[in-house]
């Protein structure tokens, strides 16, 4: 009833107020992102790791740092539904809190690199210029450097974790994401539309917050979900490294750079952790795909 | 006859079923220049572009006769649609800006045409190329010949186009919005240039404009179309008698520059005009 | 009401407008007609503040302006741009769109200014939360002027404001322009290239050609046809050749 009630109210072809309206394109945003069945099959992966992670504690069967050596190594079994690692533990209980360090680390890099990329690649769009040539020779300066380098560099310089982990792919994965919203800037700055915000005495830092960057952002969604992977792999390499996540804490990434050397023997080890990071990437893609086309009011 | 269509019907799936933009258009064009004119979303470049079988794939055409000097549109194979577009009949767009290579030379894209339907050596065609440039009166064809696609003007760029659709020496011209984005100066002159090269070669042309006056002037026969229909169908000359309400105000809300009004006349649009 | 004096604009080496002066009186409307390149439209975007490099004097209402503006000046001088398809922000709704300005000056009422612009120019309020997109051409070009009108402008910039329309939609904006004109006292710079519209909406007209104004006149004069220079010539016989084939 209340459903059917805020249905007919949010889908009013004459909205009374903003609010309405707001809730409106909100939940038709919703609808037609329902209608898309890759979408929402990304979404529900993604929902259901979250959701496994966070109930981690409740379902996990063992304590993910408890070492069994004289069980190291084992295959599937009722007792361990995932076998064990080189050291025993449970694979199941490391892979249930491994997704809270993992799925943490992925989210806080994109909260702080889209803003950052974002921020920077439209700075340099609109206002152009010095601005714009400083603001490019930075990111060529840090694109110059392959990724795990620069970050290995950066968390040596910090003190080896996941919080050090986490800034340095931040820091060396912004620019890519502001070249793309230069790109999105220039082609806009000279648009009528914008000429047309300008007249109304808008500050540029208003123009660029508010005109600027939504128009940016679909195609920086899916560039922030296509390298999601590459993120998680850029993580577990440097936990690899022992420069991300300290043992005995468990990573995903770092749990196949730990298994890599039984893999021919002891393929679950590896295979297990891996095929979380390839759901996780490919739910990323499918929903950022269909978040692009329901994000353009035009598509709908 | 040079095209002959009966009864055009074309329509395009929406959510909510199908979406007929064309509806029931009839023409016959032989050595003659006729003009459609409409507003808008009335159908009539959809109705050229069913013509060369040009519409998007989604495009659901139906016609109890839709022919090009003899040859069936609706039943022809690709191969038979690509010996007549463009060596047939010639199709000329809006704005030449976007339809010229610009990595090429004027010369070149000229000559590239020419031997495409010709055959011939590079020279031949370079030959023809700057013969074709002369055609369509540009003063200096060598210098422009040259030249890259940005360095030139609009209606130059338009001259250039229409230079190459002449290249295989076709029998029918069809020219959608050609002057729209070009200045009235150089408008006049490159519809005179059009209506010269037709008599000339004794081509068909089909004009497609929004303007009712300019099309007129350069048309034997002018079609009125609205909402997908054809609604008058008058000799160039008979304009100002035109019987359809439709026609009248289309002519009436223009601003005239002999005849000072206070207010302009607004077109009222009739319901009963879609559906005679 | 506008003064310019001796506008001069460069585009790196080549001079787009070369020492062009005029003036126009409080409620009147001038036009500037002219072709592609000529720089008509070039001193329309100066005197809206969008160009920062030119030389010369420009005044509104007596007060000199330079190339950058206070946040007051866009209250005064509003503008309405040519393709009403490029104009309005794809991604917000007229709403969002109609609301900037009034944010912008920290404006009380925004809901009833809204309310009263879209009235203003015969849009139904239907039409306030739906995109761009979802508008018609005139549509589109009425959700422009009211944005312009919002900021209750004593100066309208008109940039080819129906060059994009149809010719029956391009009569009710033409209409439209003249009543809001009359009602609220508004001054007008009409730009076109299209000599019956501007001689229709305006008393006075310059004709723009290579960057220079070499006619002045007024529309009575240019419809008797007294007109000197020939470029000026040459754009009325074409106009009305085409105006006699309709009659």
């Amino acid at each position: 009833m209340i459903l059917s009630n805020f249905r007919s109210w949010a889908l009013d072809e004459a909205p009374a107020s903003r609010s309405q309206a707001t809730w409106g394109s909100a939940y038709r945003v919703w609808l037609s992102l329902r209608r898309n069945p890759l979408s929402m099959i990304g979404l529900a992966i993604i929902l259901a790791f979250v959701a496994l992670s966070l109930a981690a504690p409740l379902l996990a069967p063992y304590d993910p740092a408890a070492q069994d050596l004289g069980n190291r190594l084992a295959a599937s079994s009722g007792a361990h539904w995932f076998g064990t690692d080189e050291l025993g533990r449970d694979v199941l209980s490391r892979l249930l809190y491994g997704g809270r360090v993992t799925l943490g680390m992925v989210v806080a890099v994109v909260v702080l690199v889209a803003p950052i990329g974002l921020g920077i690649g439209c700075i340099a769009g609109y206002f152009g210029g010095a601005v714009d040539t400083a603001l490019m020779r930075l990111t060529d300066i840090f694109l110059a450097f392959p990724r795990l380098i620069l970050a290995l560099a950066f968390v040596a310089a910090m003190k080896p974790g996941v919080e050090s982990a986490i800034l340095a792919i931040a820091l060396t994965a912004w620019p890519p994401y502001a070249r793309l919203a230069r790109a999105e800037t220039l082609t806009v700055r000279g648009s009528d539309f914008i000429a047309a915000c300008r007249l109304t005495g808008a500050s540029p830092w208003r123009i660029i917050l508010r005109h600027v960057m939504p128009l940016c952002t679909p195609s920086l969604i899916v560039r922030v979900t296509l390298d999601m992977s590459s993120i998680i792999i850029t993580a577990a390499s440097l936990g690899f490294l022992g420069m991300g996540a300290q043992p005995p804490s468990p990573e995903w990434g770092a749990m196949i750079a730990t298994a890599k050397r039984f893999i021919f023997d002891q393929w679950w080890v590896a295979t297990v952790p891996g095929i979380a990071i390839f759901l996780v990437s490919l739910a990323f893609n499918f929903l950022g795909d269909g978040l692009r086309d329901v994000l353009d009011p035009k598509g709908r | 006859m040079l095209a002959e269509i009966d009864n055009l019907r074309i329509s395009f799936p929406t959510p909510s079923g199908f979406y007929e933009a064309v509806r029931g258009v009839s023409l016959k064009l032989g050595q003659e220049k006729l003009g459609i004119v409409g507003e808008s979303g009335s159908g009539k470049s959809l109705t050229a572009r069913a013509l060369m079988r040009l519409l998007p794939s989604q495009a659901r055409i139906e016609a109890d006769t839709l022919r090009f000097d003899g040859i069936d549109i609706l039943s022809a194979s690709e191969q038979q649609m690509r010996a007549v577009r463009g060596k047939r009949a010639g199709f000329i767009l809006q704005d030449p800006k976007y339809s010229l290579n610009p990595v090429k030379s004027i010369g070149a894209l000229v000559a590239e045409v020419w031997r495409l339907h010709k055959g011939g050596s590079r020279r031949e065609a370079m030959e023809a190329a700057i013969n074709l440039l002369e055609q369509v009166k540009i003063r200096d064809p060598h210098r422009v010949a040259k030249s890259y696609p940005h360095e030139i003007s609009g209606g130059m760029g338009q001259r250039v186009m229409i230079a190459m659709m002449l290249a295989p020496d076709p029998e029918m011209l069809i020219a959608d919005e050609p002057t729209s984005a070009l200045d009235a100066t150089v408008q006049a002159e490159i519809l005179r240039l059009i209506e010269e090269l037709v008599s000339e070669r004794g081509m068909g042309l089909l004009l497609i404009s929004h303007d009712l006056p300019l099309v007129s002037h350069f048309c034997d026969r002018v079609m009125v179309m609205y909402a997908g229909r054809v609604v008058e169908e008058l000799a160039a000359s008979e304009l100002s008698s035109a019987h359809h309400p439709y026609t009248r105000g289309l002519l009436d809300c223009i601003p005239s520059l002999s005849r000072p009004q206070e207010r302009l006349s607004v077109l009222n649009r009739d319901p009963a005009w879609a559906n005679p | 009401m506008i003064d310019v004096e001796n506008l001069r604009v460069r585009f790196g080496s080549r001079e787009a407008v070369k020492g062009v002066s005029f003036s126009v009186g409080q409620g009147d409307c001038f036009g500037v007609v002219g072709e592609s390149g000529s720089g008509k439209s070039t001193i329309l975007r100066v005197l809206a503040g969008l160009y920062d490099d030119w030389s010369g004097k420009v005044a509104f209402g007596g007060e000199a302006v330079g190339p950058r503006r206070q946040r007051a000046f866009f209250r005064k001088v509003q503008m309405v741009f040519q393709d009403p398809y490029g104009s309005l922000h794809p991604r917000q709704t007229i709403d969002r769109i109609l609301s900037e300005l009034p944010l912008v000056h920290g404006m009380d009422d925004i809901d009833g200014r809204i309310l009263r612009a879209l009235d203003a120019v015969a849009l139904p309020r239907a039409a306030r939360f739906r995109f761009p997109h979802q508008l018609s051409g005139g549509q589109r070009q009425r959700v422009a002027i009211a944005r312009a009108l919002i900021a209750e402008p004593e100066v309208l910039l008109l940039d080819e404001p129906t060059s994009a329309l149809d010719v029956s939609v391009q009569a009710e904006i033409l209409n439209l322009l003249a009543d809001l004109r009359r009602e609220r006292g508004l001054t007008y710079l009409l730009v076109s290239h299209n000599l019956a519209v501007v001689a229709h909406l305006c008393s006075h007209v310059g004709v723009m050609y290579g960057g220079e104004m070499v006619e002045l006149t007024d529309a009575a004069t240019l419809r008797e046809g007294r007109v000197s220079h020939p470029h000026t010539q040459e754009l009325r016989r074409l106009s009305v050749e085409l105006e006699e084939t309709g009659n």
